[in-house]
């Protein structure tokens, strides 16, 4: 796709702020819930039995599903959510702005003059995008591995690794996604981008409400990343996570179709 | 070699018109200029060139390569000065020529310097701290510093004080003597006429007139300013009439004789008869 190493390296360079605030922030809340968990599990017997029988509520949360009172059920909910959001709102800015960002900032101009293809501004852009959100989920991860043993708790290593793949893959699928608005967007477009993430995750809490609801699971990506589901089959939704590749291939192909023929103004 | 080469160049926005049928031909090595007043076509055909937008129909070439299809190359050889410079707001004026200069692929840190020394710029500062004139200098440098087969530069003196302006067209002279195309557009007549060798002059999005500067001043009409009070109705070939108290200015192109035998008769206290210059010519394509 002929990447341009310095536009690769430019795009990594004006994301960094951006990368490191995000992972700080993000890390910082989960680090806080997994820090609590010692002090908690002590009362967390009775906790756990009166959260898991608030009805509908405990469902969307999937919190009648998993046990509270052990680390992992306890992670998956409080951690994951924020992890789940957070995780998404980062992976939907970064993308929603990774184009239209030089059209809305007056700099499409500079960048499209310079001899570089636009097949090769858009891989490299792309590109960078995802190693920003590799970044993410590997700092996030690793210090919630590093918290995990500060509180003497066995690292449930296999359910972290399908927890956080699972939000992984999200993330990539709302880049995508978001990518994709960007090329057809002539401004900044972050409350789309943030709007889409969040009212897709709350598609899926009203699946978890009722099985005559559950379809929705299909029409957003926050289907496969129901950590109830996931910690409970200790397996993800492989043909959620077929359909999450397909759009995200098909929604990149469109932005760089469209992109490469769209006329330059700003 | 051709440097530039459109022919039947044309594009809508929607229903609005761009440019239609523009044809135009710049040898290697010219000094040209593309003179029209704003919305005229200018930057579209400009940006067109840049492989920014595409045109709707109609085929323009760089260096013999189309500017679409083969637009990695035909920048390649270009140097581009935006009307309006802009550039990542968090880089440094050094950050942001050398991001340029590698785009390019070109290393040229000699000739990055020279042009900072002659355009005095700080390279220090932040791109987003500086002033307009400042950042139009960034783009110059940008723009020269990997020395172009083929300078655009799209109303380029905006932004610059009369120093600077006089510092820049001596750098485009040194360039254009060493080979490089110079495409220029503008609104100031006065630095085409000064500079250019050839200029087009576009309206409405086409092309009225395109020929080299001295023929385009040498017309048959006279500029003529009275003092006093005459009767002009009689006298045929009187265009833009300007009454200002008791001097009347108007371009003739009729018959001298007639000219003098109607000022005898009235009562003139002064007159100068001149030869137009280029805003006068823009003027009379533009009536």
């Amino acid at each position: 796709m002929g990447m341009n190493r310095y536009l690769f390296i430019h795009e990594l360079r004006q994301n960094a702020r951006s990368l490191t605030i995000w992972t700080l922030a993000i890390s910082a809340c989960m680090i806080m819930c997994v820090l609590l968990f010692p002090e908690m599990s002590s009362q967390l017997d009775s906790i756990g039995s009166m959260f898991a029988s608030m009805g509908s509520f405990s469902a969307a949360f999937g919190m009648d599903k998993l046990n509270y009172g052990s680390f992992i059920g306890f992670y998956a909910i409080e951690c994951g959510n924020i992890m789940l959001l957070g995780g998404a709102m980062f992976a939907a800015l970064l993308g929603v702005q990774m184009l239209s960002k030089e059209e809305d900032q007056q700099t499409a101009e500079f960048l499209l003059s310079q001899p570089v293809s636009r097949t090769a501004i858009l891989s490299s852009k792309w590109l960078a995008g995802l190693l920003l959100l590799v970044i993410f989920n590997v700092l996030a991860s690793a210090l919630m591995v590093l918290s995990v043993w500060a509180i003497d708790e066995p690292v449930p290593w296999k359910d972290l690794l399908l927890l956080h793949g699972a939000f992984a893959c999200l993330q990539v699928e709302l880049f995508c996604i978001c990518f994709c608005f960007s090329a057809f967007m002539r401004h900044s477009v972050i409350g789309l981008g943030l709007g889409m993430s969040i009212g897709l995750y709350f598609l899926q809490l009203i699946a978890n409400l009722s099985d005559s609801a559950s379809w929705l699971s299909f029409l957003t990506p926050f289907g496969y990343t129901d950590t109830a589901t996931i910690i409970t089959e200790q397996a993800l939704d492989g043909q959620l996570l077929l359909i999450g590749a397909a759009v995200s291939v098909f929604s990149t192909l469109l932005a760089f179709v469209h992109y490469s023929r769209k006329d330059i103004y700003a | 070699m051709k440097a530039i080469f459109l022919t039947d160049l044309t594009k809508h926005y929607g229903k609005n018109r761009g440019i239609e049928r523009v044809n135009l031909s710049i040898e290697e090595g010219e000094f040209f200029g593309f003179i029209g007043p704003n919305g005229a076509g200018k930057s579209t055909t400009i940006r067109i060139l840049l492989g920014l937008i595409k045109a709707t129909s109609g085929h323009a070439e760089v260096f013999g390569h189309d500017v679409w299809s083969n637009h990695v190359s035909c920048l390649q050889s270009v140097g581009y000065l935006p009307s309006e410079a802009h550039f990542y707001a968090s880089q440094t004026v050094q950050q942001a020529l050398q991001f340029a200069a590698r785009l390019h692929g070109a290393d040229c840190e000699n000739q990055t310097a020279y042009l900072c020394k002659q355009l005095q710029l700080d390279t220090t500062r932040r791109v987003s701290e500086l002033s307009f004139g400042n950042r139009k200098k960034v783009g110059i440098i940008a723009a020269m510093q990997h020395k172009p087969k083929l300078l655009i530069l799209d109303e380029p003196t905006s932004g610059l004080d009369p120093l600077m302006q006089h510092t820049f067209f001596r750098l485009l002279k040194e360039y254009n003597e060493a080979g490089t195309t110079i495409f220029m557009s503008s609104h100031i007549l006065s630095e085409v006429q000064h500079n250019c060798t050839r200029a087009a002059i576009i309206r409405e999005g086409q092309i009225v007139a395109c020929d080299s500067v001295a023929a385009l001043m040498r017309t048959h009409a006279k500029k003529v300013s009275v003092r006093g009070v005459f009767d002009k109705s009689k006298l045929k070939g009187v265009a833009q009439v300007q009454q200002l108290d008791d001097v009347t200015h108007f371009l003739y192109q009729g018959d001298i004789s007639d000219l003098l035998h109607c000022l005898a008769e009235a009562n003139v206290k002064d007159l100068t008869i001149s030869e137009p210059n280029l805003e006068d010519i823009f003027l009379h394509y533009y009536k």
